[in-house]
């Protein structure tokens, strides 16, 4: 018995060094990557939890630096923030803007990708040409855009003038101003999917279209069977993250309405950010970005089991 | 399917169709550069043409010696280069066990690195410029005089590095997947330790995704904004972002100054993606996921 104790002790620790041996080089090739990320990632994700709970704010901010000091409230920052009905307006909202982007993206992007796959002139030239909206730093982007969106001066209203089309005051109203974030980020949008378009479709095995052509398949059949569902795979964690990013995206909406339509057309993060940084309420913009997490979570764990199941 | 021959009408809507995508994908950045060379009498003008009358580089002239322009520029290219460093170094040594080597956790910090996706920025921003300011790294005391690098700059280098971490891990590990498995083994064979094989011999292969993933570093701290204008509060340690908006904002914006300043700024983004976008196609492997 006591033999057998001692030897499953041995064997543990055995174990222990064999194990250690055989994943040393993984762990340590980890731990630079995981000390960042838990310094940067880990604890903020569980100091925004304390944070969630308390009343911090402008007028208790100067004494917690300084004595660390939080007055907790309980749940009352959640209740606030889910009985309010801007909350399920600004969802609604964000939902919406989520849905077109990310669907005008990947359709534009394949689309794209399809036809650079096709044998034309200066197809490296129009390729390059293509990702410039990409290249170009966000937030200049957008200022741009928002200069193009002026009632008198802008580009755009000056190309409907053109064609007879009365200009639109694209940027003093609710509506007509998220139309006009949702063509920006569109705009924005496309060059990535189209990127990761193209790498998927040059992974897809040459016979096959040779087979479907034997077959007598035509043009859009080929591209129905064959293309777009083994597309599927390379473009779902592009679409993961294109929602997230989507769903998360705080520059194009907070610069465009800037001065202008300031929080009539808000979506979850630029709200949280407003809240946080322009009205101090520290611990309510915690606990708000706790429910956008746990909304993202909820979706990405549906849809990676949906793609899973097919 | 690039071998396919195509008649001529449906070459010419393809044409046709790319041009005018193309027109409509530059003519922004067209737009910023006609604006920067407007006469100050000429700003706000009606004309849709590129190049305005009585063109002048005055604009730049005046941001380079008489605004802070230099300054940030110094300021956003040294947060830059030491956020790509950081970056693409532990991305290149974490990607490569992920695609690799089997050990317990894998699969769990591959999704875990995938969910830190989710987190809304204002999540980790509120919680770091908390802490950041509890370490005093919200400070605008110089931390390098030489370099002109202050605490503040450091908190940024932290918080980039780390936040297109995740999507450089992936990246790196998609790209590492496509590399035979052979050559490590040759190299173990040869008497090279791990670390050997894989920095001698896997990591020059993988130069098309490093290549990719700098660039995605280099443009995380290049154009962030939201959060350096949290943490920067005095001019002379603004990065270009918040220099520019600060720019853009003042009650009296002197567009042709803006636009010349988005122009220096756009420049470096565009020639680098320009001279590396035939990396992008092969070195973009993000979809390329394998277990």
């Amino acid at each position: 018995m006591n033999k057998e104790n001692d030897e499953s002790f041995k064997s543990g620790s055995l174990a222990l060094k064999s194990f250690w041996r055989q994943y040393k080089f993984s762990y340590l090739m980890l731990l630079p990557a995981f000390i960042v990320v838990l310094f940067v990632v880990i604890y903020p994700f569980f100091y925004n939890f304390r944070l969630a709970f308390s009343n911090l704010n402008m007028y208790n901010m100067r004494q917690f630096i300084k004595s660390g000091k939080l007055t907790y409230i309980g749940l009352s920052n959640f209740s606030e923030i889910i009985t309010q009905s801007s909350f399920w307006i600004i969802l609604l909202r964000t939902i919406i803007w989520t849905v077109i982007n990310v669907i005008a993206h990947l359709t534009f992007g394949i689309i794209y990708a399809l036809i650079l796959e096709h044998d034309l002139m200066f197809k490296p030239i129009y390729r390059t040409l293509l990702v410039i909206p990409w290249a170009i730093p966000q937030y200049i982007v957008v200022l741009i855009w928002k200069g193009m969106f002026n009632f008198r001066y802008g580009a755009v209203n000056l190309l409907l003038r053109r064609f007879g089309i009365p200009g639109v005051a694209w940027l003093s109203q609710a509506g007509t101003g998220f139309s006009a974030a949702l063509i920006v980020n569109i705009w924005l949008g496309i060059p990535f999917m189209m990127m990761i378009a193209l790498g998927g479709l040059q992974s897809i095995d040459p016979n096959f279209y040779e087979a479907a052509e034997i077959d007598g398949a035509s043009n859009w059949q080929q591209i129905k069977h064959i293309t777009l569902p083994l597309l599927k795979p390379v473009m779902a964690p592009a679409v993961i993250l294109g929602v997230v990013w989507t769903f998360n995206n705080l520059r194009v909406i907070y610069l465009l309405t800037q001065n202008t339509l300031t929080n009539k057309i808000d979506i979850l993060v630029t709200h949280v950010y407003r809240s946080a940084f322009e009205f101090y309420k520290y611990g309510y913009a915690a606990a708000f970005s706790v429910i956008i997490f746990i909304i993202l979570f909820i979706w990405a764990i549906t849809f990676i089991d949906y793609i899973g199941e097919n | 399917m690039s071998v396919k021959k195509d008649s001529k009408l449906k070459k010419v809507c393809f044409h046709l169709f790319l041009i005018i995508s193309v027109i409509i994908a530059l003519y922004p950045a067209l737009r910023v550069f006609g604006t920067s060379l407007r006469p100050d009498n000429a700003l706000h003008s009606t004309s849709l043409a590129i190049i305005p009358k009585h063109a002048t580089f005055a604009a730049y002239k005046e941001l380079i010696f008489e605004k802070n322009f230099l300054i940030w520029l110094r300021n956003s290219f040294l947060v830059t280069l030491f956020t790509v460093i950081v970056g693409v170094s532990l991305a290149a040594t974490a990607g490569y066990v992920f695609s690799r080597k089997k050990f317990p956790g894998r699969k769990a910090g591959l999704t875990f690195f995938l969910i830190t996706q989710m987190f809304p920025s204002t999540m980790l921003l509120l919680p770091m410029y908390l802490l950041l300011a509890k370490f005093g790294l919200t400070e605008q005391q110089q931390l390098i005089p030489f370099l002109g690098l202050a605490k503040a700059h450091l908190g940024l280098i932290i918080m980039y590095s780390s936040t297109a971490l995740p999507l450089c891990v992936w990246q790196m590990k998609g790209y590492y997947d496509t590399i035979p498995e052979s050559l490590e083994e040759a190299a173990l064979v040869d008497g090279l330790n791990q670390f050997q094989a894989f920095y001698k011999i896997i990591l020059p292969l993988a130069k098309p995704a490093l290549v990719i993933t700098a660039l995605f570093s280099f443009m995380t701290a290049w154009n962030e904004y939201m959060v350096a204008r949290v943490v920067m509060t005095d001019n002379n340690l603004y990065t270009l972002p918040v220099g520019l908006t600060n720019l853009a904002g003042q009650f009296n914006t002197a567009w042709s100054q803006f636009a010349a300043a988005s122009v220096m700024i756009m420049l470096p983004v565009m020639a680098i993606f320009l001279i590396l976008s035939r990396y992008l196609v092969g070195g973009l492997t993000l979809g390329g996921v394998k277990g």
